[in-house]
């Protein structure tokens, strides 16, 4: 596959209550594996995705948290958080596990009209 | 972009979310999302505003099935399944606010 | 125009698989391809030869099996979201194949518009 197209991963769903958050990251993985350009999104409760500390031990399922790091190792770098959604859940930058971009939600709405495929879950 | 919503609007923010977030395009209305083009509803305000700004189609089978064809709020335009594919194709890409 | 699809939940509990099916019904008769519909998340259910709906209700599965029959409809299932979920070979529908996720990117990158249904 020799064409490179903008998806774009646009989260808004809360982790640990339903498994959307993980298997949404495993195929933000495959994409970056295929070479495409890859950004993802964190809107609404997506922004819960990128909480430090989270412990799952106490509800025995797997803490996938840790794996938002591993993502510039795949060279998926680009991460957005939209502020008002950030800002409405008491949530600050120093609060996420990774570096993220901050945005405005026009600036949100414009990149999303750049994309050629968003995919949400 | 074409913007699909499926969720009741007052149960769910991801029709506010779309009209907070995105800047222009089409919105289209499916499954439970099709109460929010029906007058009367306390999101109608919110409807209302919306159309400034975007043009906005609710999926009728969606509407018909809950018994609620008559109450499309005026300015939002009906479309078939076949509306929907035509929508997915005039607007370069779409998102499902899911 | 070429579709590909995605279809994340299951059928019967949620709408989407209902109105993904429709949908692609309806592109087809508009003379548009549908190319693939991937199945992931509790999408894989849909893939179940072991589904029987009561007589008077749709079949959802055998559905999308004649869409794959009669249009060349390639529908896959994710492989991981399947396991997790019992669904295998010996309990896969005719017309349906299993696969990885490389095949949702790869329709991403192959047809003009990807439409997600979900919940």
């Amino acid at each position: 596959m020799s064409d490179i197209k903008k998806f774009m991963f646009v989260n808004r769903k809360a982790p640990h209550g339903t498994i959307y958050a993980l298997e949404s990251l495993e195929v933000v993985l495959i994409t970056a594996a295929f070479d495409q350009d890859v950004s993802l999104v964190f809107l609404d409760d997506g922004v819960y995705q990128l909480k430090k500390g989270q412990q799952t031990k106490g509800i025995a399922t797997k803490n996938f948290s840790p794996a938002y790091r591993a993502l510039e190792g795949y060279d998926v770098e680009k991460l957005y958080v939209e502020k008002e959604s950030m800002e409405a859940r008491g949530l600050s930058e120093e609060d996420l596990l990774v570096d993220v971009t901050v945005l405005g939600r026009a600036e949100m709405g414009e990149l999303m009209d750049q994309q050629d495929v968003v995919l949400s879950f | 972009m074409l913007h699909i919503i499926n969720k009741a609007p007052l149960t769910n923010c991801a029709l506010d979310s779309c009209l907070r977030v995105a800047q222009s395009g089409d919105i289209l209305l499916i499954e439970d999302a099709v109460y929010a083009a029906t007058s009367g509803n306390a999101f109608e305000g919110k409807i209302r505003e919306a159309l400034d700004r975007f043009k906005i189609y609710v999926l009728m089978p969606d509407l018909e099935a809950r018994g609620l064809a008559d109450r499309i709020i005026e300015g939002i335009s009906p479309v078939d399944y076949g509306g929907f594919v035509d929508l997915t194709t005039t607007n370069k890409n779409c998102q499902s606010w899911l | 125009m070429k579709f590909g699809i995605v279809v994340n939940e299951g059928p019967y509990q949620h709408q989407a698989s209902d109105t993904a099916y429709l949908f692609c019904k309806a592109a087809i008769e508009k003379g548009h391809e549908v190319w693939r519909v991937f199945f992931y998340h509790d999408g894989v259910n849909n893939a179940s030869k072991l589904t029987e709906p009561p007589q008077d209700d749709r079949n959802i599965v055998n559905r999308w099996g004649k869409l794959n029959e009669e249009h060349g409809v390639d529908l896959v299932v994710c492989v991981a979201a399947a396991l997790r979920r019992g669904i295998k070979e010996e309990n896969l529908a005719k017309g349906f194949r299993i696969s990885g996720l490389g095949q949702m990117v790869e329709a991403g990158v192959k047809t003009d518009r990807l439409i997600v249904f979900g919940d």
